[in-house]
């Protein structure tokens, strides 16, 4: 198929535009952060990272964010090889029943189940803990988790789990020696989406905490935003800071990012 | 459909043990409990008054919530037609183009998805305040944000920039799945671009279409933190949506009840939702 001249310069004008329409507010928030400070506080390109995050209190909310961050990708990703495993390669009473009732917590807001939590946790004396930002999370991603592994483990494993099974390989020891290391990319995948909704995700831990210690990232930012009103710049490099370790990531792993939330959103 | 492999084993039930407390305690148990708590009327400290059905018929009854509920259908608008008609006509282009660039240009119109939406809120507070980008372009100096008559159309156009870029990464991957002998079919039947749209690409993308509008009218109907940080729902109420009355109700005017409905019934339109497109693109 040979395209004339004139529609190759279209085709390429088009694919310029909507690079740019798509990076152009991410470029507004860099240039920002990286001139002189429109406030007059006489920093300029990376000086203002280092004082907004001395203004900011971005140190704190990142140790935060890195913490609920870590826990909610462990204990889910564990939590999820568990059951799909169950779910992918076992037969059990009531298991079709059970997943059903998994996948409910893939399309299920977190604005339907914030504010019981937030009561009911109230009662117990749990808000404001980092448990209150980390276990709520860790259930969101357990959902999908559980639905993403027992994929993996019923597409691929069948012949791998009779070959264990003749060798005399006990159901743990099958899991974790002969199904999980060749689960790698699908685990890989499972941890960078998990990494990036728990770094992301605002309305729980905006909910769910007061002390200023135990605010994340993006409701730092969210505050600091609401507060520093003298200028743009600050703000703008704080934006850049909360950002940046999930683009990072991205970077490096972007087929990890699209094939899981394309790929998990057409199996729903 | 296929059982799956292995012969039947108790030991199923201990390994989804522990992902299944998590999940029972911290996602089902406040789901039943959102329920519960929208038959009531509440402030959250005193003793509530159970009150039946009346927190949803105010769903239908009170302007307030009919109002959040209309300006949801406007995002949906920006956030899921504007995006897949939009990447539908690019897709469509530069699958047929086969231009070079493209794996740079798929990274680079999917990284809105990866941002965190306070950094979007911020940026785009940004470009739209009365001295910022926009107006330096326009050469005005309106508050976008602040206006009665813009502020819900711009926070959609900011939709409409995370969107379109998902959409058409998601159809230019179905367009890839096209077997190139229905295209030459279509041209040895005398098909120009237009009639080959129709009779090809449109049909063999179906599944992609339905995937992506699921996914951006849910993702329209949970604008929490773009609206919290952007406009708090206003000037006014003119952009408050379902998910903020949610978080405005049950933490800001104590009205914990109404809340939980408005949050029970938003649950309720994304299960439909997810359930009708899917059923409607089997059947097309």
């Amino acid at each position: 198929m040979r395209a004339s001249l004139g529609e190759r310069i279209g085709n390429y004008t088009l694919l310029i535009v909507f690079g740019l329409f798509a990076l152009g507010p991410i470029v507004t928030i860099i240039a920002a952060a990286l001139g002189p400070d429109d406030a007059g506080g006489g920093t300029s390109g990376f000086g203002n990272f280092g004082k907004a995050w001395e203004i900011g209190h971005f140190g704190t909310y990142l140790r935060m964010s890195v913490a609920v961050s870590v826990t909610v990708v462990v204990v889910s990703v564990l939590f999820s090889i568990l059951s799909g495993y169950a779910f992918g390669t076992m037969r059990f009473r009531g298991a079709s029943a059970l997943f059903y009732l998994f996948l409910i917590g893939i399309m299920m807001p977190t604005e339907a189940i914030v504010v019981p939590l937030y009561f009911d946790l109230r009662t117990l004396g749990l808000t404001d803990t980092f448990w209150a930002v980390a276990l709520p999370q860790v259930a969101q991603s357990v959902a999908f988790g559980t639905f993403w592994m027992r994929a993996y483990f019923r597409s691929s494993s069948r012949s791998l789990v009779e070959a264990a099974r003749l060798d005399g390989a006990g159901h743990w020891r099958t899991l974790w020696l002969i199904l999980v290391p060749p689960a790698r990319p699908a685990l890989v995948t499972l941890i960078v989406l998990v990494f990036m909704w728990t770094w992301n995700e605002f309305l729980i831990p905006l909910v769910m905490v007061t002390s200023e210690s135990l605010r994340t990232a993006p409701l730092g930012l969210a505050f600091f935003s609401g507060q520093y009103t003298s200028g743009f710049t600050l703000l703008a490099a704080g934006a850049v800071i909360v950002g940046t370790p999930v683009v990072l990531v991205y970077a490096f792993l972007q087929r990890h990012f699209i094939a899981g939330m394309l790929e998990g959103a057409v199996r729903e | 459909m296929s059982s799956p492999p292995g012969e039947p084993r108790r030991i199923g039930y201990l390994y989804i043990l522990p992902a299944f407390l998590v999940y029972g305690a911290f996602l089902l148990y406040p789901l039943i409990r959102a329920v519960h708590l929208s038959l009531f009327q509440w402030d959250g400290i005193t003793l509530g008054k159970f009150v039946g059905l009346s927190n949803y018929l105010d769903v239908v009854r009170d302007a307030g919530l009919r109002a959040a509920f209309g300006h949801a259908l406007v995002l949906i608008v920006f956030y899921s037609v504007l995006p897949v008609v939009i990447g539908l006509a690019l897709a469509t282009v530069l699958h047929r183009a086969r231009v070079r660039g493209l794996g740079f240009f798929r990274t680079i119109v999917f990284l809105p998805q990866v941002v965190a939406m306070v950094v979007v809120a911020v940026a785009w507070r940004n470009i739209y305040s009365p001295d910022g980008p926009l107006n330096d372009v326009l050469g005005g100096s309106r508050g976008w944000l602040g206006d009665y008559t813009f502020a819900l159309p711009a926070v959609g156009v900011i939709g409409t920039w995370i969107e379109t870029g998902l959409v058409t990464v998601l159809l230019l991957a179905g367009m890839a799945r096209i077997p190139s002998e229905r295209y030459e079919a279509a041209r040895l039947d005398g098909a120009g671009p237009v009639a080959e749209f129709f009779a090809v690409v449109l049909p063999a993308v179906r599944g992609e279409i339905a995937v992506a509008v699921t996914l951006t009218v849910i993702a329209a109907l949970r604008t929490f933190d773009l609206v919290y940080v952007t406009t708090s729902g206003g000037p006014g109420t003119s952009t408050s949506v379902p998910s903020y009355e949610v978080y405005h109700r049950a933490f800001e005017l104590g009205q914990v009840g109404s809340a939980a409905a408005v949050g029970v019934c938003l649950t309720a339109l994304i299960f439909l939702i997810t359930l009708g497109v899917n059923r409607i693109a089997e059947r097309a």
